[in-house]
């Protein structure tokens, strides 16, 4: 306990955390600061490319294994699996309809590739080391929640429309997962020596980008938590902060029962708990429109993505640590 | 100068939904139109504002089509079979061409 209060008190101060702290504030108090559009795009794509050229660097450096197989395997399984645990406690704890919960649902099973940075980036500065492969992990489960959600929806009747060949190929393409699978093998293929060929540019400054990135994701929920407050009953907000602990003890057993390192256990569990908002709503958009974006928005941005950057990973870190994975 | 009269149709949209609409109006046989990124609004769900949007998912677009009267019953059937189940504006007003025969 002292060990989980010590990792949560750290990373509470730690510039990450405060930059995003910064930016809710920043929202909450309606101040004019904002990122231009093209900025916070220009540093998303430097954040996937380093985090994907490093995964890979450090897999051409450990070699393939069958864990990694296995672990996409997981991932893919976790991603489908999630969704239906959401939507039975979405149920229980709140007055959501099936098609709202479904589309809650399809959220929680899906990833938030900034949360996994922000692990990536947590577990570093306290020592532990993580497959590199868990990239590939986490491009893996952007998208079976998808049709897991859509699958709870029409079973209420609801997402006729369904998945067209081009919501595939936006799904399965989008721009997140291309930067991040292609950088990590362009990352495989060139090793260290193409590491250390760019290191100045996508070591270095890596974690000022993440600063100045969360900066502008604070902003984003800080707005968000702002205009759609009404939307958020004791329920929901149960929810939002209950489910990601639920899910990250899946990924937990599922990283020990790999046998992962504890960096990789702990990437798992926060892939597991986290909630997407780029890739998951845009489908369900296409998909389901008759799903209020404001419920899962609000959700995922501006409830479990905070908690899990605060207090969620630091809880992560000590159970993994913990159980010595 | 002589102006003819034409209908300008504006849509306005989800912005995941903006290509499957295009390529709709396309196949109708619509091959003209403009499409405007939206800054913000306000509407069933209150105010709203592409600066505060995480992606491409909450924002809009306005998509804008000038034809003659003839064919506006082809693109409004065309532009309701994806406007139908989603968020958005569909208005017809009348205007003025100089060159009627682009549209």
């Amino acid at each position: 306990m002292e060990t989980l209060l010590g990792l949560a008190a750290e990373n509470l101060i730690s510039p990450i955390i405060l930059s995003f702290a910064l930016g809710v504030a920043a929202a909450m108090a309606r101040s004019d600061l904002t990122f231009p559009e093209a900025a916070a795009k220009a540093l998303s794509l430097y954040l996937l490319f380093a985090i994907g050229f490093k995964g890979g660097v450090s897999v051409s450096s450990h070699g393939l294994d069958a864990t990694l197989v296995l672990s996409l395997i997981a991932g893919v399984i976790l991603s489908a699996a999630i969704p239906f645990v959401a939507f039975a406690l979405l149920r229980v704890m709140t007055r959501l309809g099936t098609v709202d919960a479904a589309a809650v649902a399809g959220h929680y099973g899906s990833i938030s590739i900034v949360t996994f940075v922000a692990a990536t980036s947590l577990i570093q500065g306290r020592g532990l080391s993580s497959e590199g492969y868990m990239v590939a992990v986490a491009a893996a489960m952007e998208a079976p929640a998808i049709l897991s959600a859509l699958w709870l929806a029409a079973r209420g009747g609801a997402g006729e429309g369904g998945l067209d060949k081009g919501l595939w190929r936006e799904i399965l393409l989008n721009g997140s997962i291309v930067l991040l699978v292609g950088a990590f093998l362009i990352g495989m293929v060139t090793g260290e020596k193409g590491l250390a060929e760019i290191d100045s540019f996508i070591v270095s400054p890596f974690k000022g980008v993440l600063c100045l990135f969360l900066l502008d994701m604070g902003l984003v929920a800080g707005r968000g938590l702002r205009t759609s407050r009404a939307i958020l009953t004791p329920g929901l907000v149960g929810f939002g902060l209950i489910m990601p602990l639920v899910g990250s003890l899946f990924g937990f057993a599922a990283g020990l029962a790999l046998g992962l390192s504890a960096g990789g256990v702990v990437l798992l569990m926060t892939l597991s708990a986290s909630a997407s908002y780029i890739a998951v709503p845009a489908a369900m958009r296409v998909a389901l429109p008759e799903a209020n974006p404001s419920v899962y928005l609000t959700l995922s941005l501006g409830i479990t993505f905070p908690f899990n950057l605060t207090i969620g990973i630091p809880i992560y870190i000590a159970l993994a640590t913990a159980a010595g994975g | 100068m002589q102006i003819h009269k034409a209908k300008r149709v504006e849509i306005i949209i989800e912005a995941p939904m903006e290509r499957r609409l295009t390529d709709a109006l396309s196949e109708a046989g619509i091959t003209g139109f403009t499409v405007l990124p939206v800054l913000g609004g306000s509407g069933r769900s209150g105010l709203w504002s592409r600066e505060g949007q995480v992606s491409r998912a909450s924002g809009m677009v306005a998509i804008i089509a000038i034809v003659r009267e003839e064919r506006l019953d082809a693109l409004l059937d065309a532009a309701f079979t994806v406007v139908e189940r989603h968020i958005g504006v569909v208005s017809v007003t009348d205007c003025g061409v100089l060159r009627a025969e682009r549209f």
